[in-house]
Parts: structure tokens; sequence; C-alpha cells
């Protein structure tokens, strides 16, 4: 990946984090690593975003939330899994609330591992989005410009 | 006299990176209530205790909050070991000291950040953040992580800071110390910010009692409860009294945070010159007999209290977090009626809330 072809923007929502991961990808945005000098942006709105970050989990009551955030973005987009719990529920696995990781919900396309996941992590895992983001574009037959 | 109205704040809100649910009901601009709806968060990891044993369950109990993470790790072995009736080394005390107190460091500069974006101030966030990767990298030098260390044991800790590094520490927090200095006065004198704190969700010394407030928010109302005064750990060896402000307002409760930065740095350079040289931990035999044990501690959103109950085996029979966030939702719903939408975000952060740790 030489270039990036568009400012890729993404809305982030903790399921059942505890936190660690959350602020691992605020600390992303921040000037040590500060991802906004590509462009990348971190979004409330969720129909503004290509990238939907989840941390954490799934339980009973966020269910619905995670899949209203992700039906109300527009197409294409990329789901990025970040940690362990949002991959397979991780340590929180066998608790009677947690159903398990973000794909028991919404189709995931990339994991990133790690508990707390390190920034770097994070980013790299961006980064491999924008390749699924740019292959989705080709798919509904537009290019990425 | 306008019709009423609904908005709907969070879960997924742009100032919180975490799902609090509020239902605002408005009259034009002004709140009349608050109604907050939880469990998004919640996981259930309390019932863990029946799954893992009590070594293991440090590392379920760390995950509670990824903020005060070494906090809630050092609460739960202070709990079982009490329980146990061991006592830990003298150096492993002042390790989990200075540990607890980076914490309290990186998690007000993390809020002041917050409250920065919570207000649009998007410089003074970067800049708060820049500050708090120095003690980040610290704890990552010190114990493998960054947000999550997993370094507590029941029976002490699992690493050691050797005697120059503990030196090199503090070099380096005296430049934190400098460069919280200059971002502070922002916080403290900037006329645009005081504007938005001032005088917003004024908490009275009586309703921060009667509502049962902890931490910074019990104390920018002016009473003065500390639980690290109880002397846990090595905190019965240093000097240091609570901070207070009177005011009861949104910058009472930056301003005990501000203040709080620079008095645990004091108490992190107290706890190197005092550190004793020895063992790190003590061997932990046998299992947690039958009984139960309280214990109390200040985390950087107010007190946390743990509650531990043993049936001899090596899994415990309950296990309780009574978290800060959750003692302080009850003033967050006082504050807000009568407030404009504009303030809710600020008021929602002003108590430091950790939704995460309230619903475990």
């Amino acid at each position: 990946m030489s270039y990036l072809p568009k400012s890729p923007w993404l809305v982030h929502y903790d399921a059942s984090s505890c936190n660690g991961c959350d602020i691992e990808v605020l600390a992303c945005l921040t000037p040590l690593y500060d991802v906004e000098r590509f462009g990348v942006l971190n979004i409330g709105n969720p129909k503004h975003a290509d990238i939907f970050v989840v941390t954490g989990s799934v339980n009973e009551q966020n269910k619905s939330v995670i899949k209203n955030i992700y039906d109300q973005m527009a197409d294409p987009k990329v789901v990025v899994a970040v940690g362990a719990c949002a991959t397979s529920g991780g340590v929180f696995r066998e608790c009677y609330n947690v159903q398990g990781g973000v794909d028991k919900v919404i189709p995931v396309d990339v994991y990133v591992p790690g508990c707390a996941a390190r920034p770097e992590a994070i980013i790299d895992g961006v980064v491999q989005a924008l390749g699924v983001l740019e292959e989705k574009y080709k798919n509904m037959g537009k290019v990425a410009k | 006299m306008g019709e009423r109205t609904i908005i709907p704040f969070g879960p997924q809100h742009p100032v919180l990176p975490e799902p609090l649910h509020l239902d605002l009901i408005l009259e034009d601009e002004k709140v009349v209530g608050a109604v907050p709806s939880i469990g998004f968060v919640h996981r259930g990891l309390e019932k863990l205790v029946e799954k893992r044993d009590f070594h293991e369950m440090v590392y379920v109990i760390e995950r509670v909050c990824g903020i005060c993470s070494f906090i809630h790790g050092q609460g739960y072995c202070q709990t079982v070991e009490g329980l146990m009736g061991i006592e830990i080394p003298e150096r492993a005390k002042y390790l989990r000291t200075i540990w607890a107190e980076l914490s309290r460091v990186h998690s007000h500069i993390l809020w002041l950040g917050l409250m920065a974006d919570a207000y649009g101030f998007e410089s003074l966030f970067m800049h708060c953040w820049r500050v708090r990767e120095k003690v980040l990298d610290i704890f990552e030098e010190t114990t493998g992580g960054r947000v999550i260390f997993s370094v507590c044991r029941v029976g002490g800790v699992w690493k050691d800071i050797d005697n120059d590094t503990l030196k090199r520490i503090v070099t380096v927090l005296k430049d934190v110390e400098k460069e919280i200095k200059e971002l502070s006065d922002v916080f403290i004198k900037d006329y645009t910010v005081q504007k938005r704190t001032r005088g917003v969700g004024v908490l009275t010394y009586q309703e921060a009692i009667d509502l049962g407030a902890v931490g910074p928010t019990l104390r920018g109302s002016g009473v003065p409860m500390d639980m690290r005064k109880l002397g846990y750990a090595a905190y019965g060896e240093l000097d240091f009294e609570p901070i207070v402000e009177k005011d009861g307002d949104c910058y009472a409760r930056t301003l005990v945070r501000v203040r709080e930065v620079f008095q645990s740095l004091d108490l992190i350079y107290q706890a190197v010159n005092k550190i004793p040289d020895g063992e790190i931990a003590t061997k932990v035999r046998g299992n947690p007999p039958a009984g139960e044990f309280i214990s109390r501690l200040e985390q950087p959103r107010g007190q946390v209290i743990y509650y531990a109950k043993g049936n001899g085996t090596k899994y415990l029979d309950r296990f309780r977090v009574r978290t800060p966030t959750f003692a302080n939702i009850a003033p967050l719903l006082k504050m807000l009626p009568g407030s404009d939408l504009a303030d809710v975000p600020i008021l929602a952060l002003t108590i430091d809330p950790c939704i995460s740790c309230t619903e475990r």
C-alpha cells in the first residue's frame, strides 16, 4: 500500500470492552501515533464512516446497537474487530452474559489480536481494512481515485 | 414553557468512548430530567470466580476496567491477602503504591484530555494525550504492558523495578510535571474554558454527602475524604492531605483532578526515596479459608469497595466490586436537571464515568 486513495473515516463503538482497547484506539489518533496525518478521522456519525472499529464482545443488550450502527453505514463498509474480546470473547468468553466475538452479529473483515491490542496492531488492522475497502469498491463497479 | 422532547444520549456518542445511555427529557434547551439505562457493557465477570482459581482471577479482575486496571488488581490481591492473613513484603507495598499513583496520573491526564475534547478544545486534548504517553512508556518499561499490566499477584508483585530505573522514572516524571503545569494553566486560567465550567453543575456539600458521591466529585464539593488516608499499601508512611475544593461545580472538580496529578507525582517521589530493599513477594500456601473480607481503596475515580468470600477451596464463593462510577451516577442525575443540552457532555464527563467498571 504505497498511497491512500481516500481519507478513511472510522466510527468506533465499545461493545463490552474493558476500556483497554478503547483508549488504545484513541491513543492511535493522538500525537505519538497520530493517524490523523493520514486523514484517518474518528467521527461519531456512522453515516459518514467507512470503517467500523468494534472493541469488546457481544452481549444481549448491545447486540442491537452494533447491528444498528452497522446498518446505518453506507456501502462499501469494512468492520475491524479490535482485541481478543471482539475476536472471540477473550478472557470473558465463559461469562454468562457474553455471547462471543463481534462476528456473531455482523460480518467482520479484519481481526486485530491483543489484550489490550497495541496501537501499532490497531493501525495495521486499519491499513489492512483499507485494502478490503478498495476490493469492495471494485466489486461495486467503482474505482477509488 | 415549551413542549417536552426526549433526546437519547448514547450509547454510541462521540464524547465518550464508552456506551453510557441517558434519555434526556428537554423543555426547549433546558434539561428537566434524565433517565439512565445500563447493561451495554455487562459481562458478568464476578461469576467467573467459580471457574477460575484465586490466582488466575487477578487477571480477570484487572480487566474490569482498562484505565484503572492496576488498582483493580491491587484491590483484589489486597482483599484475598486479607482473607488469608498474608502480610506482603514492604518493597511490594511500595511498588504497588508507585504503580497505583502512576495509574492515577495517567487516568487524570486522560480525563483532562477528554474534558478538553468535550468543550471542543481539540488541540488541548492532543497535548494532554501526548504527555500521557510518557507515563505509558514507564508502564511499558516496568511491566511490559501499556494499559493492562498483570503485575500484581496474591502475595506481592511479579516484577521488581531496580533502583536505577526508579531514579530515571523520577527524571521523566519531572518533565511530565513541567508539561502538565503548562497545560493546567489552560484549564485553570483560560477565560473561555472557565465560561464552560464555572458554575455549571453545582453539587453542594450536603448533596454530595446525601447522594453518596465519591472521589474527586465528592472532594470538589468540599468533603475531605480520601481512602488512601486509611494507610493501605505504603500510603501510611507517605505524607499527603486529601485535596479539596469548595465550589462543587465543574471547575472545582477539574481543579481537584489537576491538583491530584501533582499530588500523585509527589507521592511517587516520596515513595522512590523511601522504598526499602528486599523481597517482592511472599509464598502463598493453601487456599482462602471460609470467611469474608472487605477492603476499600481510592481509585482515580473515587472509593472502590471489594468484598471476597472464601470457602476453603481454591475457588472463592463470591467476589464483589462496588465501583466509584456507580456511586457517582446519582450525583450526576442531580446535576443534569436545569442544565443546558450543550452542557450535558461536560456534566457526564465531570464525574469521570467508567461504564465498564460500573457494569462489569
